[in-house]
């Protein structure tokens, strides 16, 4: 199983697409390592720095709709070669939700209310995930838990190390 | 209680429920391109396992970059060749026979009503127009599927959306469908199959309900989907005709995937089109969309017309009638991608690549091309291109590009213009 924990990049806009994610022009790539210099490069926000600020992550905490767009798994795979294995979002794209599974790592939704508190906690904070007793574990000047809801299928593939081996065995 | 045309095809294919929430399908068809397939194939080949669940139910195409453009390209296009060669896959098409996915494979009456199709590109929700359930996926996915045969979904809901009066004079299906994603925003649907229903519908060719179903990806929904009906038995006649006594045996076969008068929906919507105008993209997501009487004057570098929204025959005769005696306004480019190798020889044949040509559009081969700025028509920073495809993303056709997303009689209009304009002026 991946490592579900680490310090935090925060993205405070909702829909950010997987274009932004990885654009189309790096999708000519044959290996998933390749694609890692070029995680959300295309995404713009305040304050953020797409060469410097993800390599320090862990986890992604962000708004709604994250990974809209293409079904490009590219999109989750640049995250994984990064050592990000955790999102944590308001709601996720479908095809991207699926996808996160499908490799292993984990799509939490939590509520608005949770994921604004997150923000407030700062960028000093640490996450660590606990899918046993499905909670997030935050902690930076102050301390917090999440509790969250895992479908049990999505956390079969997560213990599975993703879809593939669960289908393979299974069908 | 009675069940909606997904439940109904999710009971038909039904392999196995791994939890209250989660179904595995037996699919009917696996489409593949070079893009999102390569990676599939690698990892299948690492790990000891490069089998395919049945070669005649996987249909694979290189259309993203064709020719391919360099090295890296080339690389995708042959491992996808040579996969297909080594594992018998008759449906192959390669450069000269290749086209843009989703309007080649239905073209080749590979949809049918009622299959389940998944393929790694998130427009296979195009494909629901026939009456099928189709979805973009991932490569995970997608090689569990060219391994065995099943995809896992959430038990669908269903979005019911009515589309009632009568489409005006120069409104069409992407206008129809724009206007339809303002309102549901670019989340809308998401997790939901989209059911388009009612008299427009109705009355629309399977080209311009692939136009509709297409862009249910855009407000996030898993599947577009129309009733299968005459008008989808006479397109498919001729792939059908030894498995149905008349058409209209196939259309009263068809029924049984209907959605029941009683099923059970998760919202009903009703949109009246009678008075809508040309509707346009004006920012960085498919929802922000403007009556095109708002956006008049906004001048463009590049034209593109093409891709699986609107790159099939209807599309470019209706572009071609604006185009007809008429010339690129200055400094403006234009590129016309017929989406299949039939599209372009039917526009040959209308003598409406001629008409292009003689406007000062350049005319590619049939390719995904400029839509996300892969391969040819890339836009440079700062360049604003009229588009008919169906993503206007930040940086989609090329870094710092801005994508207007509209009709292709509209982009025709902006090609002549040079500005975006309302066609029904011209």
């Amino acid at each position: 199983m991946k490592k579900f924990s680490g310090s935090v990049l925060f993205l405070d806009r909702a829909d950010i697409n997987t274009d932004e994610i990885i654009p189309a022009r790096y999708l000519t790539e044959n290996s998933k390592l390749a694609l890692r210099p070029f995680i959300l490069e295309d995404l713009t926000l305040p304050g953020f720095d797409p060469s410097t600020d993800p390599q320090k992550a862990g986890v992604i905490v962000t708004r709604g709709n994250f990974g809209c767009g293409s079904s490009r798994e590219h999109a989750v795979w640049v995250f994984e070669v990064n050592d990000i294995n955790v999102v944590i979002a308001e709601s996720f794209a479908r095809i991207f939700r699926q996808n996160m599974f499908n490799c292993g790592m984990l799509a939490i939704e939590l509520p608005p209310a949770d994921i604004e508190a997150l923000f407030k906690m700062g960028p000093e904070v640490e996450i660590s995930v606990d899918i046993a007793k499905e909670i997030v574990q935050a902690t930076g000047s102050t301390k917090a838990t999440f509790a969250f809801h895992l479908n049990s299928f999505d956390k079969e593939l997560v213990l599975a190390g993703g879809w593939l081996n669960y289908a393979a065995q299974k069908y | 209680m009675g069940k909606t045309i997904a439940e109904k095809i999710f009971a038909a294919h039904r392999r196995d429920n791994p939890s209250g929430e989660n179904v595995v399908l037996d699919l009917d068809v696996v489409m593949c391109h070079e893009i999102t397939t390569p990676i599939a194939i690698n990892d299948l080949v690492e790990r000891g396992l490069d089998k395919v669940f049945d070669p005649a139910k996987i249909k694979a195409v290189i259309d993203h970059v064709t020719p391919s453009k360099d090295s890296k390209t080339a690389t995708q296009a042959k491992i996808l060749r040579d996969w297909a060669r080594r594992h018998k896959i008759i449906d192959f098409f390669d450069v000269g026979s290749n086209g843009v996915c989703h309007a080649l494979f239905p073209e080749k009456g590979f949809v049918r009503p009622g299959y389940t199709i998944i393929m790694g590109d998130s427009h296979t929700c195009t494909h629901g127009a026939f009456g099928a359930f189709a979805a973009g996926v991932g490569t995970t996915d997608l090689e569990v599927g060219i391994l065995k045969g099943v995809c896992s979904f959430r038990l669908p809901e269903t979005m019911k959306i009515h589309i009632e009066g009568t489409l005006p004079k120069g409104v069409y299906a992407k206008d129809v469908i724009l206007y339809i994603i303002k309102e549901l925003t670019v989340n809308g649907a998401t997790d939901k199959v989209i059911e388009f229903v009612g008299p427009v519908v109705d009355a629309m060719s399977m080209e311009a309900r692939m136009t509709l179903c297409n862009m249910a990806i855009e407000a996030g929904g898993t599947c577009g989907v129309c009733m299968p009906d005459q008008v989808t038995a006479r397109y498919l006649w001729p792939f059908i005709k030894d498995e149905y006594p008349s058409e209209e045996a196939a259309v009263e076969d068809f029924k049984k995937w209907h959605s029941d008068s009683d099923a059970r929906y998760s919202s009903e919507l009703t949109f009246d089109i009678s008075q809508i105008v040309p509707q346009v993209t004006y920012g960085f997501k498919p929802d922000e969309v403007k009556d095109v009487t708002e956006l008049e004057g906004t001048p463009v570098d590049q034209v593109y017309i093409g891709s699986c929204t609107n790159g099939r025959i209807e599309d470019l005769r209706e572009a071609a009638q604006v185009l007809k005696g008429r010339k690129l306004a200055p400094g403006v480019r234009g590129i016309l991608a017929p989406a299949t190798p039939l599209v372009y020889t039917t526009a040959l044949d209308e003598g409406i690549i001629q008409i292009f040509l003689a406007a000062g559009f350049c005319v590619t081969n049939p390719t995904c091309g400029a839509c996300l700025g892969m391969s040819n028509g890339v836009l440079a920073a700062g360049e604003v291109c009229a588009s008919t495809t169906n993503r206007n993303f930040n940086g989609r056709m090329g870094k710092g590009g801005m994508v207007h997303l509209m009709s292709p009689r509209s982009a025709a209009a902006a090609a002549v213009q040079g500005v975006i304009t309302d066609h029904r002026t011209l």
